[in-house]
């Protein structure tokens, strides 16, 4: 198999990610495009850690993944406390800091 | 269980493993672009559990073993039943309140799209026709030797890490 179908395909989902970080206004669906992103980079950890027969690419995308769920973490604890607070998890209402 | 799927590959016609690859990537780009565009945010979550089913895929192809069964647990197991969970307590947004302006998603498409092809550019021109072998899958024993020998700094800062994003979540999200 070829390295880069495995690269593009990561390209693809980082994309894809990217896009639906942009265009969604709900917290969660903003956090789980965030995923997306991430696992995009865990894909391309692994394939150049298989490509140079080095452990070292499964290692840090272990330690991606556990990143990943720290951030979930995190991300769903602000979101629930912005529902707490506005009765609203629409990101474009949270808009305190804008000049 | 890797091991023998990996030397099925290695004797089975290059273009069934391919194909197969294929559609399991195909399934993958379909069930993302779902998770960025579907309305409800229940359904974006399932989608989300193919993308990420596909991905430990990926990793098995990549005789990562170790990697794939971890992104089951944790990811499939762990951060999609807390995104349900954030759904259920956060239940205001279950409709399709959705409502972007065309502009704005025309304009994250083009950024998407030129995004992608300047990384497609950068790829096709460094690793053209580099081949990548995974005839047999990396033992568990390896990336554990590894991890607590040659990475043990960084293993430890991520579990520091851990520790502080769990305190971190309980305080931000405690009630008082």
């Amino acid at each position: 198999m070829l390295l880069n179908q495995f690269l593009l395909l990561a390209a693809v989902l980082f994309c894809i990610g990217v896009y639906g970080v942009l265009v969604r206004k709900n917290g969660m669906l903003v956090l789980m495009s965030i995923e997306l992103i991430l696992n995009a980079v865990n894909i391309n950890l692994v394939a150049f850690g298989t490509l140079t027969d080095d452990v070292g690419g499964a290692v840090f995308a272990l330690f991606t993944i556990a990143v990943a769920a720290a951030e979930v973490g995190i991300g769903l604890a602000i979101v629930l406390l912005m529902y707490r607070n506005r009765r609203s998890i629409d990101l474009s209402e949270a808009d305190l800091l804008k000049g | 269980m890797t091991g023998l799927l990996l030397a099925e590959f290695t004797t089975t016609e290059k273009w069934v493993v391919n194909s197969f690859w294929g559609v399991i990537a195909a399934v993958m780009v379909y069930a993302a672009l779902r998770v960025v565009t579907t309305k409800n945010v229940v359904h974006a979550a399932l989608w989300l559990v193919v993308v990420l089913a596909g991905v430990a895929v990926q990793f098995l192809f990549l005789g990562a073993e170790f990697v794939a069964v971890t992104q089951i647990l944790v990811y499939i197991g762990a951060v999609i039943v807390l995104f349900l969970f954030g759904v259920m307590l956060t239940r205001a947004s279950m409709g399709d309140d959705e409502t972007v302006a065309d502009e704005k998603r025309a304009m994250a498409s083009v950024v998407g799209i030129l995004l992608f092809a300047v990384m497609a550019l950068a790829l096709v021109d460094s690793f053209d026709d580099t081949e990548i072998t995974a005839d047999e899958p990396q033992s568990v024993a390896t990336v554990s030797d590894s991890i607590f020998s040659q990475y043990i700094v960084p293993f430890e800062a991520v579990s520091v890490l851990l520790l502080a994003a769990l305190i971190g979540a309980i305080v931000v999200a405690r009630q008082d």
